[in-house]
């Protein structure tokens, strides 16, 4: 098949220099509210977080505060009127508030295996974790790989909001692997239920089933997001080297 | 369009037979809505919506049921004509709750009834298969959570690990074969599924499909909410199609209020729309370019995904277009500049995927793997009722574009469908691939027909109830929402392509090589999240 040999060559190398570099390429990440900002008119806080349908941001005096946790990305507050600052980049998955894990660190730092369970997620989590695999991001390059044995797995990477009948599945997946293990949850439904949960069909989050060790914001979190969390997984995560304009997240 | 004077003929005629046909058990009647009402004694409810189906050349949009505060309502929607929608209407005191099937006429009314039968607890009499079936085992028997009076703010059932596993109804057939189980949980990243192959070695008899594992209960989340928070959820409950289904749900919403949506927010709507349509194909085609494990030709197919979703986040800001249709509109305009820059790069991907697709047809070990492999014939995608890329792929011309248009498709834009003859993962390629281009050339043209003005309207709080549609990425869907006096949702039913289409899943996956699995699974590029709801 020579022919999509040379076509592969032609193409050239794509993939991201971060964790490297910081990537602000455009379209890469949608962005995230500034957490903690002073606002010029404090009236605006208060109307700003009136807009937020998912109870994200929260008035304090002057003040805006945000919890990406419960951002579900509406958007709302990013344009028009009640806009807030925004902070384009994507470096914004944490340890889990819980976690009691230590990083993944000696032989596991270097080759680490994934095992990924959809556990009622609306596709777009699960599509931005496949990216990853696209020669864009090729997490193959830092040691990430996804294992179709669980026996192999090192890391569950979670998204959706674990609903009644995915419980079962997933405390399977995650008894079927051996230690140590550790669990990344994808998205605001997985971190806190998001649109979906707590409801009666649905959890309030995959920490209320699993330990939960480190979590990623967003609706869904842009691909680099997720490579964040793996990195901070095993103990790579320090801050990317600044490049000088790094994109400005939510298109204006 | 249809001149009034020919459509109140077709009203006539179609008025005329039934009243022939059932005399006084079938009362008919023309709300304002323009739609033309049956409302049959229930002895004859199959025979009437048999008639529309098969003789008339109705399709069959969706099934409503009602728990209303005198009686249960049931309505069958259909769609074709002119007259363009026929519902037929049943009602029945609160105390019943079984009604006849219509299933035995109209299979694609199967899996409604079955649902229905789930979730309100109604039993259609005379249909060959009830239970088990939105609702795992994890539910206590008789569990209704579609119920008014079932209480939706309390914790999920709680499973626990040592329950038996669930059995088909039917079990293996064939003399030496045994039942595979595969899913819920895949070894790559895949949605959450669960399939039973009946196999003899590496043959695979048939395929038994259970889903609903993504059971979020979308509908009944969304009661009680107002129609700003609800369409959060309409976008949400299958991300990888969020403009298509939160249009479908505004322009129910837009159609109750009686306002009509501004020029320039219709066409910005099916800009996005397209654009969609255009990025999920591109996925569903590197899909099934994985499936075939062609290396090389899939990473180059996942550089077009990943560059479709980069140009949606530079333009609008999230990647898969989340919050830009709201009802009466959209939240916000953009520049002509941004709108320019999505339309170029749109330009530039469509030129590669014909580059790529060139080198699929001159291919013969790729091709080898789509032909003559899960084949759904015309007459089956016909009974099922199935839809979008999967029926267009069987020679089924099913587009809400052109049959039943909507928004700026009335007049500003025109599309040209594009069906295969096959049915078979070939042919469902080559309608992808034929799509996309025609969704790339549409974006230019929606964004280029762009005048100023302004892209949202108010929408009014007022009672009501009215069907929205649209073409989404994998077809139809129809949703239909009732409004109360204070304009939150009384009640919001939701039929989606992936829901239709699962239906026929199983056609497909007959008597093939065990290998082809993936494939197979592939050419339908079905959605869990969209079906399961
Ligand atoms: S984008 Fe996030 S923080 Fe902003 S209003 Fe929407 S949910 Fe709230
Ligand atoms: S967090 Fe958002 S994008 Fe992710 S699964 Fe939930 S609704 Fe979808």
């Amino acid at each position: 098949m020579s022919k999509w040999i040379l076509r592969g060559l032609a193409t050239g190398v794509k993939t991201t220099r971060y964790p490297r570099r910081h990537d602000g390429t455009p379209g890469i990440s949608p962005g995230l509210p500034e957490t903690g900002t002073e606002l010029v008119f404090p009236e605006a806080a208060g109307a700003a977080a009136a807009v937020c349908p998912a109870g994200a941001l929260e008035a304090e005096g002057g003040r805006l505060g945000a919890d990406p946790r419960r951002c579900i990305h509406c958007m709302r507050c990013a344009w028009g009127s009640h806009a807030v600052p925004w902070n384009g980049g994507y470096e914004w998955a944490r340890w889990a508030a819980e976690s009691s894990s230590a990083k993944l660190a000696g032989a596991f730092g270097r080759s680490v295996h994934l095992r990924i369970v959809d556990a009622g997620g609306c596709d777009a989590c699960l599509s931005e974790v496949t990216q990853l695999n696209n020669p864009y991001y090729n997490m193959h390059r830092l040691g990430f790989f996804v294992t179709p044995s669980p026996r192999h797995a090192d890391v569950l990477l979670v998204v959706g909001p674990v609903t009644t009948h995915m419980r079962r599945p997933l405390l399977e997946a995650y008894g079927a692997m051996p230690g140590p293990r550790r669990v990344i949850a994808v998205g605001s439904c997985a971190l806190t239920g998001g649109l979906f949960g707590p409801s009666f069909t649905a959890s309030g989050g995959v920490a209320e089933v699993l330990p939960v060790d480190v979590e990623v914001p967003g609706c869904p979190p842009p691909p680099l997001a997720i490579l964040h969390a793996l990195l901070l997984l095993t103990g790579r995560g320090g801050e990317a080297e600044q490049v000088p304009e790094p994109g400005k997240g939510a298109a204006r | 369009m249809t001149e009034p004077a020919s459509h109140a003929m077709h009203d006539q005629a179609l008025q005329r037979e039934a009243a022939g046909r059932w005399g006084a058990a079938v009362r008919i009647s023309h709300p304002a809505d323009g739609a033309l009402e049956i409302s049959p004694n229930p002895e004859v409810l199959s025979e009437v919506c048999g008639w529309l189906f098969h003789e008339r050349g109705y399709a069959l949009a969706t099934v409503v049921a009602q728990e209303r505060a005198q009686a249960w309502r049931l309505l069958y929607l259909f769609w074709g004509g002119p007259p363009a929608w026929v519902r037929v209407r049943i009602e029945m005191p609160l105390d019943r709750t079984s009604l006849p099937t219509i299933a035995d006429r109209v299979h694609a009314a199967d899996w409604h009834e079955r649902e229905i039968e789930d979730l309100f607890g109604l039993s259609f009499v005379g249909h060959p298969r009830l239970g088990d079936f939105v609702l795992h085992e994890e539910w206590a028997e008789g569990t209704n959570p579609m119920r008014r009076s079932f209480d939706a703010s309390r914790p999920p059932a709680a499973g626990s690990a040592g329950e038996p596993r669930w059995r088909p109804g039917r079990v293996v057939h064939a003399a030496g074969a045994f039942m595979m189980p595969v899913g819920p949980v895949f070894s790559g990243a895949a949605q959450a599924s669960h399939f039973l192959l009946e196999t003899i070695g590496e043959e695979v008899l048939r395929t038994i499909p259970r889903l609903f594992y993504k059971y979020r209960g979308v509908e009944k989340l969304a009661e009680g909410r107002t129609v700003d928070r609800a369409v959060l959820i309409a976008e949400r409950f299958t991300g990888t199609s969020a403009v298509a289904h939160a249009w479908a749900f505004c322009r129910a919403v837009e159609t109750i209020a009686g306002v009509t949506v501004p020029r320039r927010a219709e066409l910005l709507r099916a800009a996005f729309a397209e654009f969609e349509r255009f990025r999920h194909h591109l996925a569903a085609i590197a899909g099934i370019v994985h499936s075939t494990g062609m290396t090389v030709a899939s990473s180059q197919a996942d550089l077009l995904v990943e560059e479709a979703l980069r140009s949606a986040g530079a333009a609008v800001g999230h990647r898969y277009l989340f919050g830009q249709v709201v009802p009466g509109g959209m939240y916000r305009d953009w520049r002509k500049d941004q709108l320019d820059e999505l339309c170029r790069t749109v330009e530039s991907l469509a030129r590669r995927l014909d580059t790529l697709s060139r080198m699929f047809r001159f291919s013969s070990s790729f091709l080898d793997r789509l032909e003559q492999v899960g084949i759904v014939g015309r007459g089956q995608a016909e009974d099922f009722g199935l839809v979008g890329p999967v029926a267009r792929g069987s020679g089924v011309e099913a587009d809400l574009r052109t049959m039943l248009p909507y928004g700026s498709y009335r007049e500003l834009l025109r599309v040209e469908g594009h069906v295969e003859q096959e049915g078979d993962g070939y042919a469902r390629l080559r309608v992808l691939i034929a799509e996309a281009q025609e969704s790339a050339r549409l974006i230019r043209k929606a964004v280029a027909r762009l005048e100023p003005g302004p892209v949202r309207v108010e929408i009014p709080a007022v009672p009501g109830e009215a069907i929205g549609w649209c073409e989404a990425p994998r077809g139809a869907t129809f949703h239909w929402v009732r409004l109360d006096g204070d304009g939150r949702v009384a009640r919001y039913r939701l039929t989606t392509p992936s829901f239709t289409n699962w239906h026929g899943f199983h056609l497909a996956a007959e008597r093939f090589a065990f290998q082809d699995f993936p494939i197979i699974m592939a050419t339908f590029g079905l959605s869990t999240a969209e079906g399961d709801r």
